[in-house]
This record gives structure tokens, C-alpha cells and sequence, in this order.
């Protein structure tokens, strides 16, 4: 009987279950027995502003002339009770990131390009650094479960307090430094001793709930004057009722951070299979102002994965007031540039997919504590950056808004939206493109 | 603004916890009496400067948080989170305090005369805690530095997973949370609390407790302490 040898075989198959990064994942893990950790957001592909389209002027919507007719970008704050909202020129704002996660340089440098453009900075889990006071026009001071560095000294020289509930990458859990980042000044600004492996509570020490909440937010006020905003920041778990809470607490603003927000350091398994898609949470967010009749009262921030004017555009044609950035920004300043590619390759690594940013090793000096790879990062060169791509990202968010009839970009409305696919035009509650239907509404 | 007062009576009723806060906080000097506090929350909060605040009562959430040189006494029972994130001064509680007593503090003294409830002293950074009576589960939580000391008995779990702030208890502890660990007390340490329980003006000798702290196991994530985690 003649054998098979010459017979066609078939091309050889890898598993769609079990890719490579799966089993990269598999073999890692047999190999340490410890999960693993990273930085940044999900990496996944998820639903997004990439699946929205804008629907630009028509018969029924007259466009404004790109170089002629204005289109203002200018956003107010924090007006429902604090006395000194916040006057911000652009709606697109930095992320809280914290000194200790990040270098001294790259603090300064966010508030350099963030200044320039007229908008605020945020304070991370470790506190104040005169750095970045020094260098941020309008900073925003977070109030975390750690209470890191938290003094009221700093909390009175803060324009907005933000007091963070969760974050988009980890809704449930606390902060995570490694003890490689723990040097004497980080460890001094947060009570530690130096080198240790440092884990923040996912919880805050002394208010369970929101009926608690309320009476922080109070006591914060109390000790601030009635002056200064109060955030409050939510991953994106249960946006609808993070959101009600929040304002039923006395938040002036609620910012809510999709699971693509990005976070110093937690555990891979956390980042990709906990909370939900900012795309998702806009949508229930802007559902729950309104059900309260507080849309545009108490003014809606988000955050994850904003990118682009375009993304800008899509988050506040939605109902959201403003966004903030954060990975973007850490690009901007010249993280995972491919400039740097043999040293990523060197840390195992490629330009793009650097995500170990818990081990300080970043070659961009920007998530980092060793002072020689911080001296790499010039803070002056890097907040010029910064504030160049912000320029970009307002010009694209004017020249969508124009393109949509609208003088102010918070004009840009539902309306102005179709969605790409099924999938986002449910989430976002927009009809898919070249239909009238809206996935749980009816309609076609 | 400077105001200088002596022996000011301020009640909260009559005057609102605004105007009453405002006037502490502006305050450089003078002893304060407040009457009335009713149970209100985040009372005598935020005060920056040497000033004496008595308080006529019982208060509600957050009283004396994040006193700076002040030196505050309640004459009643203090709600959740007294003290909280207290940086320096003192503050007395002549009755019970609730949940999270000096919570997060950095600094100064707080002296509750009676009991405290769960999560005392929960990530303390700095603060010193003298309790009369007993103190909840929980207590000492992630505490980083500072000492607390208790005169009656410890709940569950005391100083889970602490860093370096130091523990003394003199009753029974019912159990130590998280690398947390009866340590060895030696003259340093009696002397210290010695100094602390006449601080607190409380009536004890150092030879009756015994001191806890970390054991420092925790410090690094292992795959051998998972159990821990």
C-alpha cells in the first residue's frame, strides 16, 4: 500500500483559544508562580470611539467655516458649590498620575504642557510635589485611600480636590508600587520604609458607603473654605449608579475611567477582565445626570483611552463636559518611543509594548525613579510636546464641532453620532449608520 | 485674618457649623468653649493654629480632622474618623470614640479616655493613639508609624499587615492580623510609653503591656507567603 509521505498536509495551526500570548502566559506564570504585573490599560480590543462616526452638516445642519467662524473649547468646573470653579480653555485634562509611578521630570513636564494649554493637572497616590504644584496653572489634588503624603496644607493649595473611588483599570483595587520605584523621597513622601513593595488600599480608612461619602465631602469643604471643586472618581463598574451616588453625595463634578484607563502598576488578569469599556460607561453616566436632572450641573469627565480631537468629540457629543488623558499624555511626553527600540528590545521588550513600568527601568526616564534614566526625560522639551498634541487634539475637536454646525463643543450632541457597529450602538446608545435603529429601542 | 479671642463661647445651633468652623480655623490664639455640638459632623476640622477648643458634648463624623497645633477636647462621645489625618496638637475624647479613630494621622496626640470601635489608628503615619479601654477588630490596619497604645483589650486582627508603627496593649489581644507579631520589650520601649501614658495622663505602668509589630515578612511579594495574601 502506498504511503501518504506525497499527500497535501495541512498548513500547521495555532489555537485562536490558546494564541501566543496565552500560552507565553501559561508558561510564564508554571515558571514563577506569581501573576503577572504591568502598567497601562486593557489591551484588548474592545468596543470604542473608533466604532462612533460623526455625522458632519447636511441638509439639516449648517456647517461653520473651518478659519472664519469660532468655535469655543472653554469649560467651567465645579460650579455647584464650590465658590472657585475651575476655568479651564480646553476640555481635555491630565489624568491623575502619581509622583513615585512616574519621575519628578515627567510630573513637571505634564504640568508645563498642561499649563500651556490652559488646562489642570492631577496629583497621584503619593502626594504633592513642589514640582508640580510649582509647574501646574490648575492642579488637581487627589484624595486616595492610601492617604499618601495627604496634608491639609497641600489640600488648601490645590484648585479641585478629587476624591478617587476606583480607577478604570483596577475598579476594586488599591495602588501597587514596587519596592524598585521606593526610594528615599518616595518613601519619605508616603511613610514607608524604602524598597519595600508597597500595596495602597482598595478602600478608604475612614468611609464606607455613600452616605459617608457625603459627610467627607463635607468635612473636606469645611477644611477648604466651600472654595475648591470636589471630584469624585469611579472606574467604570456600575456607572448608572456610581454616578447617581456620587451626585447624591455632593460631588461638583464625577469623573468616570474606562476600563482602557491606564494605572501605575496592578495585575494584568485585573487590567483586562474588571469593569467596563468607557465607551459603555459614557452612555450610563450621561443617563444617570439626566434621570437626576443634573446633566451639565454636575459636569461629567471621562477617561480611557482618549486619544485623538476625534475621541473628544465622540465622548462630548455623548453628554460628557470634558476628558482626561493619561496614557496619551505619557506618549506625548515620549513614552515607548521607537527611538528607543534597542533598549526595549533589550528589556525584553518593544517599542509600543513596554508595559513593565513597576520595574523603573523606562528608558524614556518618564515611569521611573532611577535618577539617571529621569535625567533623560527634559521636562521643558517634554511639556512642549505635551502641549503641542493637545493643540492638535483641540483643533480636531473645533474642526469636528465645526463640521457639526457648532459654535462651542459642548454643543456636539447624540444626534451628531452613528454607530459603526451593533455592539457600540448599543453601548453608546446611538443608531447604527444607516438606520434609525437603536439596539434596545426598536426602531430600523 | 487674625482674630484673638479669650474664652469664646461658640454654639453650633445658634451660629451654624460654618461660622463656627470659620472662626476656629482664623483663630491664631484663645481658648474656645463650643456648646451644642449635637452630633454635628466634621466639627473644629481643619484648625491650623495653637489654639483650645473644648467641646460641650457629643460629635458626630470626622471632629478635630486634620488638626494642625490645636489642642482639642471633646467632652462627650466623637463619631467616626476623629482626628483623622491629624498632623500635629492634641486631641482628648472624654467618652467613647467610634470607627476609625485617628485614621491616616500624621502627627500629635490622641487620647480617647474610653473605648473605640473597629479600624483604630487604620494606616496611621506618624499619629500617637492612647486608648483608656478597649479598641476594635481591625485596629492598626496597614499602620505605618506611630504608636498606639491600649489599656484594655485589642479585637481581631490588630496591626494586619503594619509596617513600623509600634503597638502596645496591656489587656488581651484576641488576634493578631497579618504579619503582625509579639516583639520583645525593651528599656527604649518602656520608656517611650511611659512618656506617652503621662502625655495621655493615664494611670499605668510600661510592665503591663506587651508590644507588637511587624515582622516585616510581607514586605516583598514571595510566592511562599501567598497563604498571607
Amino acid at each position: 500500500m502506498a504511503g501518504f509521505s506525497d499527500a497535501p498536509r495541512t498548513v500547521p495551526r495555532k489555537s485562536w483559544t490558546f494564541d501566543d500570548s496565552t500560552l507565553s502566559e501559561i508558561r510564564r506564570a508554571a515558571a514563577t508562580g506569581i501573576y503577572d504585573i504591568r502598567g497601562g490599560g486593557s489591551k484588548r480590543r474592545l468596543p470604542h470611539f473608533d466604532d462612533l462616526v460623526l455625522l458632519g452638516a447636511s441638509m439639516s445642519r449648517y456647517p461653520l467655516e473651518g478659519y472664519r467662524e469660532k468655535c469655543g473649547t472653554d469649560i467651567i468646573l465645579g460650579d455647584r458649590f464650590a465658590s472657585k470653579p475651575l476655568r479651564l480653555k480646553i476640555p481635555i485634562t491630565i489624568a491623575g498620575m502619581s509622583f513615585g509611578s512616574l519621575s519628578a521630570q515627567a510630573k513637571e513636564a505634564l504640568g508645563r504642557g498642561a499649563s500651556a494649554m490652559g488646562t489642570s493637572t492631577t496629583t497621584g497616590d503619593g502626594g504633592m510635589t513642589q514640582e508640580e504644584r510649582g509647574h501646574s496653572q490648575t492642579l488637581i489634588y487627589q484624595y486616595l485611600p492610601s492617604r499618601y503624603g495627604m496634608n491639609p496644607d497641600d489640600l488648601r493649595k490645590a484648585d479641585a480636590i478629587e476624591i478617587v473611588v476606583g480607577q478604570g483599570a483596577k475598579p476594586g483595587g488599591g495602588g501597587m508600587l514596587l519596592g524598585q520605584k521606593i526610594t528615599e523621597r518616595v518613601a519619605g513622601m508616603r511613610t514607608l520604609p524604602v524598597g519595600i513593595d508597597q500595596r495602597s488600599a482598595c478602600r478608604h480608612p475612614d468611609w464606607t458607603g455613600p452616605d459617608d461619602l457625603e459627610i467627607k465631602i463635607q468635612e473636606l469643604r469645611e477644611i477648604t473654605g466651600w472654595e475648591k471643586p470636589i471630584y469624585v472618581k469611579v472606574g467604570a463598574a456600575r456607572p448608572y449608579y456610581d454616578t447617581t451616588l456620587s451626585v447624591k453625595a455632593g460631588a461638583d463634578v464625577v469623573v468616570v475611567d474606562g476600563m482602557q484607563g491606564g494605572t501605575a502598576a496592578t495585575q494584568d488578569v485585573f487590567i483586562e477582565h474588571v469593569g467596563i469599556p468607557t465607551l459603555a460607561a459614557v452612555r450610563e453616566a450621561v443617563r444617570a445626570l439626566k434621570d437626576l436632572d443634573m446633566h451639565r450641573k454636575v459636569q461629567l469627565i471621562v477617561s480611557g483611552g482618549i486619544r485623538s480631537g476625534a475621541d473628544v468629540a465622540k465622548a462630548l457629543a455623548m453628554g460628557a463636559d470634558a476628558v482626561a488623558i493619561g496614557t496619551a499624555a505619557l506618549v506625548a511626553l515620549g513614552d515607548n518611543d521607537p527611538a528607543l527600540e534597542a533598549e526595549y528590545q533589550a528589556l525584553g521588550t518593544t517599542a509600543g509594548a513596554y508595559d513593565d513600568w513597576h520595574e523603573g527601568r523606562d528608558p524614556a526616564g518618564i515611569t521611573t525613579q532611577d535618577p539617571e534614566l529621569s535625567k533623560r526625560l527634559d521636562p521643558v522639551k517634554a511639556g512642549h510636546r505635551l502641549a503641542n498634541y493637545l493643540a492638535v487634539m483641540t483643533l480636531e475637536l473645533q474642526t469636528l464641532a465645526r463640521a457639526n454646525g457648532k459654535s462651542h463643543v459642548r454643543n456636539l450632541e447624540p444626534e451628531d453620532l452613528a454607530a459603526l457597529t451593533v455592539e457600540a450602538a448599543a453601548m453608546a446608545g446611538v443608531p447604527l449608520a444607516g438606520t434609525s435603529w437603536v439596539p434596545g429601542r426598536g426602531g430600523y | 485674618m487674625t482674630t484673638t479671642l479669650a474664652n469664646s463661647e461658640l454654639d453650633v445651633v445658634a451660629l451654624d457649623r460654618r461660622a463656627v468652623n470659620r472662626t476656629l480655623q482664623q483663630a491664631e490664639r484663645g481658648d474656645f468653649t463650643v456648646i451644642n455640638p449635637c452630633g454635628t459632623h466634621a466639627l473644629a476640622c481643619g484648625l491650623m493654629n495653637p489654639i483650645g477648643v473644648t467641646i460641650k458634648g457629643h460629635t458626630g463624623y470626622y471632629c478635630a480632622g486634620m488638626n494642625q497645633r490645636a489642642t482639642i477636647t471633646i467632652e462627650g462621645n466623637a463619631g467616626t474618623g476623629v482626628a483623622e489625618n491629624m498632623m500635629s496638637g492634641t486631641v482628648r475624647v472624654t467618652g467613647d470614640a467610634s470607627q476609625s479613630a485617628g485614621a491616616t494621622g500624621h502627627g500629635g496626640l490622641l487620647v480617647i479616655e474610653g473605648n473605640t470601635s473597629a479600624r483604630c489608628g487604620i494606616s496611621m503615619k506618624g499619629i500617637d493613639i492612647v486608648v483608656g479601654g478597649n479598641i476594635g477588630h481591625m485596629s492598626a490596619f496597614m499602620a505605618q508609624a506611630g504608636r498606639l497604645v491600649v489599656l484594655g483589650d485589642a479585637g481581631d486582627d490588630l496591626g494586619d499587615s503594619i509596617y513600623e508603627a509600634r503597638l502596645y496593649v496591656r489587656g488581651k489581644v484576641a488576634s493578631l492580623g497579618a504579619d503582625c507579631i509579639e516583639k520583645e520589650m525593651r528599656d527604649e520601649h518602656r520608656a517611650e510609653l511611659a512618656d506617652l501614658l503621662e502625655r495621655a495622663r493615664m494611670d499605668a505602668s510600661p510592665d503591663q503591656f506587651r508590644r507588637y509589630g511587624s515582622a516585616r515578612q510581607l514586605y516583598h511579594f514571595h510566592i511562599d507567603n501567598i497563604g498571607a495574601y
